[in-house]
């Protein structure tokens, strides 16, 4: 197992180099450039600008001395901030977009495997009816719908909680459920699926016959093998929740890190793109890893040597 | 004359008369057909597609509503039989800027699906056929694309080709074929062991022909399955999209642009967020049934 996970952190390598190299790419040959809209910059300012942030310079040189900052974990300056470096910008936002999506995700796990659980267990009942149908509507209400909906009844009609901003424990919940309730739905499909595929198999005929008591055999020996598709579900959904996450900060007003990358993406905020997108590709690869090593724990039919 | 040609045709293959072979797809078709929920769900979607095709047409020559011209002086009115949707904040009919929006969505989705599931299949059965070192990049580089930042890309993308309808189903596509591409190397992983594969081969025939004509057309059911699926998070992203300004530009409506029209005036206008959140969720929702009954109807071992 530590062998397995040590190649795989070497995989990385490579993989992150790729990474690096074809984010700038992108970056980069776009058209346009961060002082183009701005109005009118007198060309010697603007020659100035582009010095201060090495723009002059021929791109691979640019790339080598963006690679060599990477490696001391400097993440360049914002053009579109001046005042601000990149590591500030993220260091400001990006705790706020996790909070979010943990809050997200402890819900959808919450829900979605109850749910999971009840339409397995009753498979074919009302309530499995009724669990699996409520996680099709789950998955098909967009989040800027359910969003808005929930800001109109819970803050502005009951006043229940505060309609948007940013502050303590109350300013996560509107905005986590209306992220995480997508998942929490296709989570609920896929622990009940995952359960009926073990749900005749033999060990667990094994285990009724010790005379292990139901809940016994759901939680300890079902359920395993309904989550192990949950599992590997977990690493693109935390992805798409944190990428999510850029309009429930829009709706609910968060500072996360998601209005910055809209901006930044718009103004040619080179360093400041890259840096988002890389911090989330290097988050979602660590992510995925941590994924396949959990996998390996809780199915002991797969072996990594 | 004709009586002898029968009975001899008969006479030639009896097992026609006798056993009428059933076709993955008619086998497929009549499952389909038997899940009522699916069916009820491809209807909505007609129905919708149906009335965003028409709609506009027929409530601009009956009634002179279109989806642009504004009316200041109407401004903002609840739902009336004269305005089924109501009116929005400039006056005009929400009706009818939900069925162009809806038009936008569907069309929208299916070609970002097509661009998606044609770029997936032949990416997909190319790298499973080349094998070896081929497929491994090939794989590897649909690993790294997956670990991206999905969403962010297309930001990125929209940014850099500008905002157009054109450009952002093919922003959309390009980034969503990643599925389809895992899953048709899948299948031709195993369909290229197999006997008839070696029999094409040994008759002489080209690789490109292998893939296309013997080796694409046998993962048409998978791939069928990923696209009916797809279709919907197209959707659903071109909505994520505007709503955040980026895809479709006012005054043209879109289901996203309508619904962060309606989600900052609901507290006043309750109807404009309800309306245009009310279809594009019933759009999804039938989308989503439907795929889930394709795949029930198409693969029944996947059934859960």
């Amino acid at each position: 197992m530590t062998r397995y996970l040590l190649g795989r952190l070497l995989e990385l390598v490579p993989t992150a180099l790729v990474i690096i190299l074809a984010s700038f790419a992108l970056v980069r040959l776009a058209p346009g450039s961060p002082f183009s809209s701005e109005k009118e910059i007198p060309p010697e300012i603007r020659r100035q600008l582009e010095a201060k942030y090495g723009f002059d310079r021929p791109l691979p040189e640019q790339f080598a001395r963006y690679v060599g900052n990477l490696l001391r974990g400097d993440l360049g300056l914002s053009t579109k901030y001046p005042q601000r470096t990149v590591n500030e910008i993220i260091a400001a936002g990006f705790p706020v977009t996790l909070s979010l999506a943990a809050v997200a995700l402890v819900w959808s796990l919450l829900v979605g495997i109850t749910a999971g659980i009840i339409g397995a267990v009753r498979q074919n009942t009302a309530w499995d009816h009724a669990a699996m149908t409520t996680a099709l509507v789950g998955i098909s209400v967009p989040s800027f719908v359910l969003g808005p909906l929930l800001v109109l009844v819970v803050s502005l009609r009951l006043h229940l909680l505060p309609p948007a901003g940013w502050g303590d424990w109350r300013h996560l919940i509107l905005p986590g459920l209306t992220l995480g309730t997508i998942y929490a739905a296709s989570i609920a499909r896929l622990t009940r699926g995952g359960m009926l595929e073990v749900i005749r198999s033999d060990y667990i005929r094994t285990a009724r016959a010790k005379g292990l008591s139901e809940r016994l055999i759901i939680w300890r020996h079902m359920l395993r093998g309904g989550l192990l598709p949950v599992i590997s579900y977990l690493g693109p959904a935390i992805a798409s929740m944190l990428t999510g996450s850029v309009v429930v900060e829009k709706i609910f007003n968060v500072p996360g890190i998601g209005p910055y990358f809209v901006d930044a993406a718009f103004n040619r905020d080179y360093f400041l793109v890259m840096g988002i997108v890389l911090l989330y590709a290097f988050f979602l690869l660590l992510l995925n890893l941590v994924v396949d090593a959990l996998y390996g724990l809780l199915d002991p039919r797969i072996d990594y040597s | 004359m004709t009586g002898a040609d029968d009975s001899l045709a008969a006479g030639a293959r009896p097992d026609d008369a006798l056993i009428a072979g059933t076709s993955l797809w008619q086998d497929a078709w009549r499952r389909l057909r038997k899940n009522s929920m699916a069916v009820a769900s491809g209807l909505i979607i007609l129905l919708v597609g149906l009335a965003c095709l028409v709609g506009p047409l027929v409530l601009h020559a009956v009634w002179g509503y279109d989806a642009q011209t504004q009316d200041l002086a109407y401004g903002p009115q609840p739902p009336s039989w004269q305005h089924p949707f109501g009116t929005d904040f400039y006056g005009r009919d929400l009706l009818v800027r939900v069925l162009v929006g809806g038009r936008v969505s569907l069309s929208v989705g299916l070609l970002a699906a097509i661009v998606a599931a044609t770029i997936g299949t032949i990416y997909g059965a190319v790298a499973s056929y080349a094998g070896g070192v081929v497929d491994s990049l090939m794989m590897r580089t649909v690993d790294i694309l997956y670990a991206l930042p999905y969403m962010f890309l297309v930001i990125i993308l929209v940014t850099i080709l500008g905002k157009s309808l054109l450009l952002l189903f093919l922003a959309l596509g390009a980034v969503g074929w990643l599925l389809t591409a895992r899953v048709v190397r899948g299948q031709v992983m195993s369909l290229k062991e197999q006997d008839f594969v070696l029999a094409a081969r040994s008759l002489g025939t080209p690789g490109r022909a292998i893939v296309f004509r013997h080796l694409i057309p046998n993962t048409l059911g998978p791939v069928i399955v990923t696209f009916t699926l797809t279709v919907p998070s197209m959707i659903l992203q071109e909505a994520f999209l505007s709503f955040l300004g980026l895809g479709v530009q006012p005054p043209s409506p879109s289901l996203g642009s309508l619904i962060n029209d309606g989600a900052n005036q609901m507290l006043v206008f309750w109807w404009t967020l309800v309306f245009p959140g009310g279809v594009m969720t019933l759009l999804l929702f039938a989308l989503n049934f439907l795929g889930d009954g394709v795949r029930d109807a198409l693969d029944p071992r996947m059934r859960t």
